[in-house]
Formats: C-alpha cells, sequence, structure tokens
C-alpha cells in the first residue's frame, strides 16, 4: 500500500516537473535564441502589468493553442488524426520513468530508489519507447489527407528508423564496459573511480560512442541540424494539418524529448546523479581527503547534480538548433549509413578489444 | 565541345556558385562545429553577462542586445530626418505661409492643396484659407521644404507613426499642421532651431 502510494507520488512529481520544464524550455528556447543573437526575446507577454522577462509567454502560448480552432481535415482519418499527436507525446513522458535522478532516499527505515521503474532493460525500455515516436509522425502524416504532410511523414519515417539503428549501436560500447542494460547499474557503475582519480564517466570510457551517440539522439528527436521531417521554413512537414492543442502536443512532446534526451546524456555519460568522489557517506577524495555529510545533503547533492548536467544539455541542444544550418536529406541520410554506423562498429570493436587487453 | 575546366577559369569568368572542397578536417564535421558552436556561446555569455549585471544595475552604459525596444525606447531620430510636415508660425501665432503655390507647384505627387485668401492685413498680400496635405499620397521628398521662399513649411517634426484607421483623416488640415506637437517625437522649440546658425 505504502509503495503504491510511494511510486504514484513520484510518478506524478515527475510528470509535473518534466511538464513544468518543457513550458519553461519553451521560454528558454526564444531566450536564449534572442540571446545568442544578440536580441532580447518575448518579453511582452504581462499579467497586470508585470512582465517578469517573458516568463507568461508559455502561458499566453497554452491559451492561445486551447482557443484556435480543432480542425480536422475533411478527408482525412479522425481517429488517426486525434491518436498521432498522442503517440508523438506519450513515450517521450514514458521513457523519463527509467531514469534515475538520485540514489536511494532514506527515511527512518523505509528506502526510497529516486526512479519510478529500477526495470533491468531499461535500456532497450528507452529504445523501444524511441521507436515508438516514429508512429506519432507517420501517422500524423498519413492521416492528415496532404500529400505534404505524407511526404513529411514519410522523410520522418526514414531518417528515424536509420538513426534508431544508429542510437542503438552507438550505445552498444557503453553496455559493453559497464555490462548490463539497467541504468541504475549504470550509473552506480560510473561513480568508480578510473586510474585512481578520473571519475569512470561514459564519457571517459566511452569518447567516440558519446560523439557518435549526440547527434544521433538529435537527428532522432528531429531537432536543427536534422529537423528535415518539419522543416517549417521551407520543406512542409507533417503536423501541417494540425492545429490548436493537437499542434501543441506535438510541440510540447519535442520540448519533452529535450529533456529527457538531455537526462540521458547525463545519465549514460555523464555519471549521471553522481558527483565526482562523492559516495553515500560523503566525499572521499583520491588523495585521502574525507569529508563526511549528512545522507539528506548527499541526496540533495546528487538530485542537484542529475539537475544542473540535465539543464547544460538542454542549453546545448538549444544553442547546437540555433547554430547550425539544416543538413540536406541525402547528407543526412549518407552521414547515418556512411557516417556513423561504421564508425559505431569500429567503437564496438576497439571496446572489445580494450576490455579483452584490460 | 572542349571540355571546360571550370575551377582554373579566369576570375570574371567564374560562375557566381563555387563549391568550397572540402578536406579531411571539414568532413570530419565536430571541429568545425564546435568553431561555430564557439562563436554563438561567445554572443551567449558575453550578452548574459551584461544582462545579468544590468539587473544589479551596474554596466548601464553596456547594450546585452543591439535591438531598441520600440514604444518605450526610440531609435535616435537624425535632425535632418524627413518627419511628418508642419507649417511654422509667425511671432502672432498666425500662419507663415503667404499661399505663393510653389510648394503645390512642385510637388510630385500633388498632395498639397491650397486655397488663397486676402489677408486681413492690408500689409499682408495673402494667406491660405485651406492648406492641406494628402498624406497618404505624400511621398516625403522634401521638395515642398526646398521650394518654400518663407520657411513656412518645414519636415522637422521627427514625427514617423503616421497612421490611422480613416483614410479621410490622413488629410491634414493647416490648424493640424499648425498645432503643437506634444510627446516623445516632438520637434524643436527654437526657432530657428540653434544647428542651423552654425
Amino acid at each position: 500500500m505504502l509503495e503504491t502510494a510511494i511510486t504514484l507520488a513520484k510518478i506524478w512529481g515527475v510528470l509535473i516537473t518534466l511538464v513544468g520544464l518543457a513550458a519553461i524550455m519553451t521560454w528558454v528556447e526564444r531566450k536564449q535564441s534572442a540571446v545568442m543573437q544578440d536580441r532580447l526575446g518575448a518579453n511582452r507577454a504581462d499579467v497586470f502589468g508585470i512582465r517578469l522577462i517573458g516568463l507568461f509567454q508559455p502561458m499566453a502560448d497554452g491559451l492561445k493553442m486551447f482557443w484556435k480552432e480543432d480542425f480536422i481535415p475533411p478527408r482525412g482519418d479522425k481517429f488517426l488524426h486525434t491518436l498521432a499527436p498522442i503517440l508523438a507525446f506519450f513515450p517521450a513522458l514514458v521513457i523519463f520513468a527509467v531514469i534515475p535522478f538520485g540514489d536511494v532516499l532514506r527515511i527512518g527505515s523505509l528506502e526510497i530508489p529516486l526512479q519510478i521503474a529500477d526495470l533491468n532493460v531499461g535500456y532497450l525500455f528507452i529504445l523501444a519507447f524511441g521507436g515508438l515516436t516514429i508512429y506519432g509522425t507517420v501517422i500524423a502524416g498519413w492521416s492528415s489527407n496532404n500529400k505534404f504532410s505524407l511526404l513529411g511523414g514519410l522523410r520522418a519515417a526514414a531518417q528515424m528508423i536509420s538513426y534508431e539503428v544508429c542510437v542503438g549501436l552507438s550505445l552498444v560500447g557503453l553496455i559493453m564496459v559497464f555490462g548490463t542494460l539497467e541504468l541504475d547499474a549504470i550509473v552506480r557503475g560510473q561513480n568508480e573511480l578510473l586510474f585512481g582519480f578520473l571519475p569512470k564517466w561514459g564519457i571517459f570510457v566511452q569518447p567516440l560512442g558519446f560523439l557518435l551517440f549526440f547527434p544521433a539522439v538529435i537527428a532522432e528527436t528531429k531537432r536543427v541540424p536534422f529537423d528535415l521531417p518539419e522543416g517549417e521554413s521551407e520543406i512542409i512537414g507533417y503536423y501541417t494539418e494540425y492545429s490548436g492543442m493537437r499542434f501543441g502536443l506535438f510541440y510540447f512532446a519535442e520540448f519533452i524529448e529535450i529533456i529527457v534526451m538531455a537526462a540521458l546524456f547525463g545519465t549514460l555519460y555523464f555519471g549521471g546523479y553522481n558527483v565526482p568522489y562523492l559516495y553515500a557517506e560523503g566525499f572521499r577524495f583520491p588523495w585521502g581527503a574525507e569529508w563526511n555529510l549528512p545522507h539528506l545533503v548527499v541526496v540533495f547533492l546528487q538530485i542537484g547534480s542529475f539537475f544542473i548536467k540535465m539543464a547544460f544539455f538542454c542549453w546545448l541542444q538549444v544553442l547546437i538548433r540555433w547554430t547550425l544550418p539544416r543538413f540536406r536529406y541525402d547528407q543526412l541520410m549518407k552521414l547515418c549509413w556512411t557516417g556513423i554506423l561504421p564508425l559505431a562498429v569500429l567503437n564496438i570493436i576497439l571496446t572489445g578489444l580494450v576490455l579483452m587487453v584490460v | 565541345m572542349p571540355k571546360v575546366d571550370y575551377k582554373n577559369l579566369p576570375v570574371n569568368y567564374q560562375t557566381s556558385v563555387q563549391k568550397a572542397e572540402m578536406g579531411l578536417w571539414e568532413k570530419i564535421y565536430y571541429p568545425e562545429v564546435i568553431r561555430g558552436l564557439w562563436i554563438t556561446t561567445g554572443h551567449f555569455m558575453r550578452n548574459m553577462t551584461v544582462h545579468t549585471l544590468h539587473l544589479f544595475g551596474l554596466a548601464k552604459d553596456k547594450r546585452g542586445a543591439v535591438t531598441y525596444q520600440y514604444p518605450e525606447e526610440r531609435r535616435p531620430i537624425h535632425r535632418r530626418y524627413r518627419g511628418r510636415h508642419r507649417l511654422t508660425k509667425k511671432d502672432d501665432g498666425s500662419e507663415r505661409c503667404t499661399a505663393c503655390m510653389l510648394c503645390e507647384t512642385i510637388c510630385p505627387t500633388n498632395c498639397i492643396y491650397i486655397v488663397p485668401e486676402e489677408h486681413p492685413d492690408p500689409t499682408v498680400e495673402k494667406h491660405p484659407a485651406r492648406y492641406e496635405i494628402d498624406i497618404l499620397r505624400c511621398c516625403f521628398c522634401g521638395y515642398c521644404v526646398e521650394a518654400c521662399p518663407c520657411d513656412a513649411i518645414r519636415m522637422d517634426t521627427s514625427v514617423v507613426e503616421i497612421a490611422n484607421w480613416d483614410r479621410t483623416k490622413m488629410v491634414f488640415k493647416k490648424e493640424y499642421l499648425m498645432a503643437d506637437i506634444e510627446g516623445p517625437g516632438a520637434p524643436p522649440k527654437d526657432d530657428p532651431p540653434e544647428w542651423w546658425l552654425k
């Protein structure tokens, strides 16, 4: 009973945090792009004259979307047209369930693992639900009764299926190093030390893997420079026929994906919730110094570390989106099949060799 | 047909679209991406620092953005900017215009309409009973100002927001053109302006 209540509370907390962060990310995207381009960005939405550096803009956007006409193309497929945004939105949220955002929290005799579902196939779970987002985009294109939407959907399908392979293969090296598919175990493994001083973060044991995984994931989430499925400025994308909150769901799903992928980068390659040299009892520095900390402080530091890493990768993804121009479609496919894929296989072989020697 | 070596044509024969050959450094993509990201990060960091300093009331002379926040913050308008017209006044407050029709004659868009009238003062020959500018037709060339022999019409008001919901209100009457302009874009009050004398 208590366990169910705790799990529900965790789900509720994570859901609220994610959706709230996604709303803030729409604001961050606007403001950060503005600051990068020497502008100020959205700052006009006000409530009784209080502008609060544009923080009301997400609310104004949401209100606008609710008031818009909810249009379904007359000859489109009504059921699939409604289903598509849900299919795009749901997997993005669900992926976060297996990401650990902290170590075990102890209150009295109660042990609460700070992760919704500690699946021993967490990594496959992520790939599976990442693959499910393809359905959202393809069905959206198909059900719109618009040839440009359909083409956009097809582009999305081809791109995402291709990059799915790259995402999967570039992560294999990491699994080989830590010998598990369980995300919590991968994060725990990253708290060990390499050569006695370097934290065994994914980036240090799998540098090539990270360099391959990063672009593949950005392509998987359909962000610039790989945003050909949408291509809102030139080639028309798969959600052309969506308006109102249906479009809002697609838009929102994109921002949730940014956050989830940022959390994933942090978890897999940057030690997750780990702070270097911080263990359950406190800091144990490699030069022998010790600094014991109370349990709650340690948990707080770990969650803080997780969120800082997540924030950094959100920032980096927005930075990339506002810096790089878009790939051409053939370049995109070429990068996947002749660039990332062979290198990912090479990475697997190299990792295997190193593991055999060590 | 002889094969043309497009790469080694003399400069004036070269096509406008030239594909740069990419070396390995560009082809591995990461170094160049990082170079690009470095530039945008530089802008981000610099502007963010300035914004943060502004939050604490510091470094007010530095701007974090190159844009103007328009209704509150106006672009400085050059004093020779040709804004909305105004009719200048004599010391007694009557119009300086003598209805000589030079501006109406020179106006390339025929947007000025003058009805001359006998001046009640016998020492003055004429004055305009009506002086109207159809601002929708005006092309802001400033010829009327140049043609005027008695400095009766000027475009030094710096008024740029000329808009209305009604076309008929865009024909400016004499009284409107002579009225004092209040607000942020008001014209210089000294007559003649100081900078004319320099």
